[in-house]
């Protein structure tokens, strides 16, 4: 193996306007690039943005769009929408933004015509940020509840246990006092409320909003108007629940036991984590991304480090890298061992099914906890390589583990439930989502592969050694609940084909490009981090501007994102079906609500 | 087992050894409470994994007599809080415990729910469930490992062991009180702090004595 990726080396991409040549001379006036040092993409005009979407979907290819964000630009007085659009067939990201003033009403046109996939997104950055979508279907906040003060992640909003605008706090480091921040909020708990409120005579808003939203189609007997008429009844789900899989609700509107209307209910976890994460200085960020998706710890931590890396122009040794590749690999075999044992609890099976797939886990994390010192929360990765070297021995059994007992274990599950009459009847069918659908609602990982997009980012735009590694990307092409549970089948033995190439050929040498460091100096610009996740494509959007803090921090997350497809998923389908499908999902409220 | 509750102070005849067991009211009556603790199905965040893996095989759960976890609060004698504790979340907490039968017990699992933990400076996360619902155990850690959320409960059991039937208050004269449940408004309010609310308002109308 070859050292020479060690040192600082050139990790700019190829120019993303490369492969769309042409949409400046497309729309003259209103598309140009984004001039700002290690900036990146097209400023588009807010009154063209429909358009040019339009045009980059059915001219240019572009018919994924993989996240949108919001930006708040506070000292030049703008607020920005970043989206990222890319080929299903491969190559990198296209960014394009809108920018818009600072000052009411700040109104942008929603994208939900062209791509469906930006609906949740919007509504966040609605919640998060103030910007109204104009053409939105059903604009209501969506982490936050309706009636809430503010939007939080604006640069002068500040929470009620606010101390400075950057870590460190001056008065815990170097020499200060320590104090109890609920000691300097006047009603010593983390709330605030704005001047004006009075409880006397208030009404909170409740979900009237979100009820009213619910479709209530009064269509009596066969739709003609005769034969017997039904009642349509809204049923919840949630937030309590031992299905949803965490905190999670979903409203459902019935038609005797046919699912009319679905819409998910989130933010019941959400816990601020890009709020915090501006806070933090870069290497803060990394024990929170930990707890993003709290089942795949080691690869949210690859992929923030990927996004820093690219700011600061580093690549970690060879070494790390296989350490890396190898600690990820292992995490995929992990989640996807929990998504199919806890399937199978949804689909009835309670318990038993899981309780064989946490058994091998638990092998995997005796491995994290032996590397990084913690089972879940590994805090391992670091800008430029890992935090500390394999320990002795943790090779040999990770070599036993990917040779010897789970590709038995895995076939062990398969002979259990892959022709099991019981897991076919439940499954095969049941909420189908065609190719299109998942394109144009934005479904990533395992529920886009199995609805027959061959899209993975390790293949379509490979990082660290993936374009090295010699592994398949799994598809099935049938989109339903049965083909999600094979293609995590098929994924886990992928990724052990992936671990038995790593054991084999991890180099020795350095971990770490030069010193490890507390403060790292991340230049001005921004960069956008994706890797492919167990639950999808995981992205992380870095703008610096030099301090020791991210000026903007966002994480775009699959679990999120992969629940805009679950109303088209659930209607018409039974209401026993929507935790079977919800399982098939595969969310984590942590990442979901952030 | 026998041991712990079988307490011979009173002496048995030899020939009824071994047929009779004389113990205490509060022993006999403890022992089969804190060998059958249910907790709730319910998990928060991060630590409602560990919490699964504690009630898995290779900690199980059941070797306390708790692995029947219900889904329903009316069913349950334990919560345990396992994960991080936001404004949206915490009036269906609220109403999960006023809806537990008596004697309940909480326990507050992992650094979040017992002060706030990492996310505590989050405008959507609350300092602990203790500032809502009174907490019987604390387990530390982020998240705690299976052993510490053993331990927990067994200081739990511990804590059962204690308590005596002829003060216990789930048996003393009337209902106990429910919790007033937190409102959602422009930010979370607790039912409680309405006066401190309307004080500070009316702080605020009042110009201060410099102006």
């Amino acid at each position: 193996m070859e050292e020479k990726h060690s040192g600082p080396i050139e990790t700019q991409s190829p120019p993303a306007a490369a492969p769309a040549e042409g949409l400046e001379a497309r729309f003259p006036g209103s598309v140009r690039r984004d001039e700002r040092q290690n900036f990146d993409g097209y400023l588009v005009e807010p009154g063209k943005l429909v358009e040019f979407a339009t045009a980059l979907r059915d001219e240019f290819g572009y018919d994924y769009l993989s996240s949108v964000t919001g930006v708040d630009y506070l000292p030049e007085e703008r607020l920005e929408v970043v989206y990222h659009a890319y080929r299903s067939t491969g190559g990198p990201a296209l960014v394009f933004k809108v920018q818009t003033p600072r000052q009411d009403p700040i109104v942008v046109p929603s994208l939900t015509g062209v791509y469906h996939g930006a609906d949740f997104q919007e509504r966040e950055i609605w919640d998060l940020y103030g910007i109204r979508f104009s053409g939105h279907p059903d604009l209501r906040r969506i982490l936050m509840w309706e009636g809430f003060h503010g939007h939080p992640m604006r640069k002068d909003y500040q929470e009620p246990y606010f101390e400075e605008e950057g870590k460190p706090y001056k008065n815990r480091w170097p020499e200060g006092s320590v104090y109890r921040i609920e000691d300097k909020n006047p009603f010593h708990g983390n709330v605030q409320y704005p001047d004006e409120f009075t409880p006397e005579g208030w009404v909170p808003e409740g979900d009237d909003a979100l009820y009213a939203g619910m479709k209530k189609v009064s269509a009596g007997g066969n739709g003609d108007g005769r034969g017997l008429g039904t009642e349509q009844i809204i049923v919840n789900l949630g937030p309590q629940h031992p299905s949803t899989h965490g905190v999670f609700r979903v409203v459902v509107t019935l038609e005797g036991e046919t699912i009319v209307e679905l819409k998910p209910v989130m933010g019941y976890l959400h816990r601020n984590h890009e709020k915090i994460g501006e806070r933090n200085t870069y290497l803060m960020n990394i024990p929170f991304t930990d707890r993003l998706d709290y089942i795949c710890s080691m690869s949210n931590n690859h992929g923030y480090v990927l996004a820093v890396e690219k700011l600061m122009g580093i690549k970690p040794p060879e070494r790390a890298e296989y350490i890396r590749v190898m600690m990820v690999e292992l995490t995929r075999v992990a989640n996807h061992l929990w998504a199919i044992g806890f399937l199978l609890n949804d689909l009835g099976a309670f318990f038993t099914p899981a309780l064989y797939a946490i058994n091998e886990r638990e092998l995997i994390l005796d491995v994290f906890e032996a590397t990084s010192g913690s089972r879940m929360m590994c805090n391992y990765m670091r800008f430029g390589g890992v935090a500390r070297d394999l320990p002795e021995g943790i090779l040999e059994t990770v070599r036993e583990l990917v040779f010897e007992r789970l590709p038995r274990r895995v076939d062990e599950l398969d002979a259990y439930l892959t022709g099991n009459e019981i897991v076919r009847t439940r499954s095969i069918g049941v909420g189908v989502l065609t190719a299109g659908q998942a394109l144009d609602y934005t479904a990533a990982g395992p529920v886009l592969r199995a609805s027959g997009v061959p899209y993975d980012v390790r293949r379509a735009d490979p990082y660290s050694i993936y374009d090295r590694l010699d592994f398949d990307v799994a598809v099935r092409y049938n989109g339903d609940v049965y083909d999600r549970y094979l293609l995590r089948m098929d994924e886990i033995r992928q990724s052990l084909r992936i671990l038995r190439q790593v054991v084999e050929g991890i180099p020795g040498g350095e971990i770490q490009t030069g010193k490890p460091q507390y403060q790292v100096r991340v230049p001005a610009g921004e960069a956008y981090g994706r890797v492919e996740n167990p639950k999808g494509e995981l992205g992380f959007y870095v703008v610096s501007n030099g301090k020791p803090n991210p000026w903007r921090y966002h994480v775009r997350a699959p679990s999120f994102i992969n629940l805009t497809a679950m109303g088209e998923m659930c209607r018409g389908q039974k209401v026993a079906d929507v935790v079977a499908i919800l399982g098939s999902i595969d969310i984590v409220l942590g990442e979901t609500d952030r | 087992m026998t041991d712990e509750i079988n307490n011979p102070d009173i002496p048995v005849p030899e020939e009824l050894k071994g047929q009779v067991a004389i113990t205490t009211l509060d022993k006999i009556y403890n022992w089969g409470r804190r060998s059958s603790v249910w907790p709730m199905m319910f998990g928060l965040a991060c630590c409602a994994i560990e919490m699964i893996c504690t009630a898995a095989s290779r900690y199980d759960l059941s070797r306390f007599g708790m692995e029947v976890m219900r889904p329903s609060p009316r069913q349950t004698d334990l919560m345990i809080v396992s994960g991080t504790v936001t404004k949206k979340m915490i009036p269906q907490i609220v109403r999960l415990f006023n809806q537990m039968p008596e004697p309940r017990y909480v326990m507050a699992m992992g650094a979040c729910a017992s002060g706030g933990g990492p996310f505590k400076e989050g405008y959507n996360v609350v300092s602990g469930v203790d500032t809502y619902i009174p907490v019987d155990v604390y387990v530390p850690g982020c998240p705690p490992t299976p052993q510490a959320l053993l331990h927990g409960l067994m200081k739990l059991q511990q804590k059962i062991d204690n308590e005596s039937i002829s003060t216990s208050p789930w048996y003393s004269q009337g209902a106990s009180e429910a919790i007033p449940i937190p409102i959602l408004g422009p930010d979370l309010i607790d039912p409680r702090d309405f006066d401190r609310i309307a004080a500070r308002r009316k702080a605020a109308a009042e110009p201060s004595p410099e102006a």
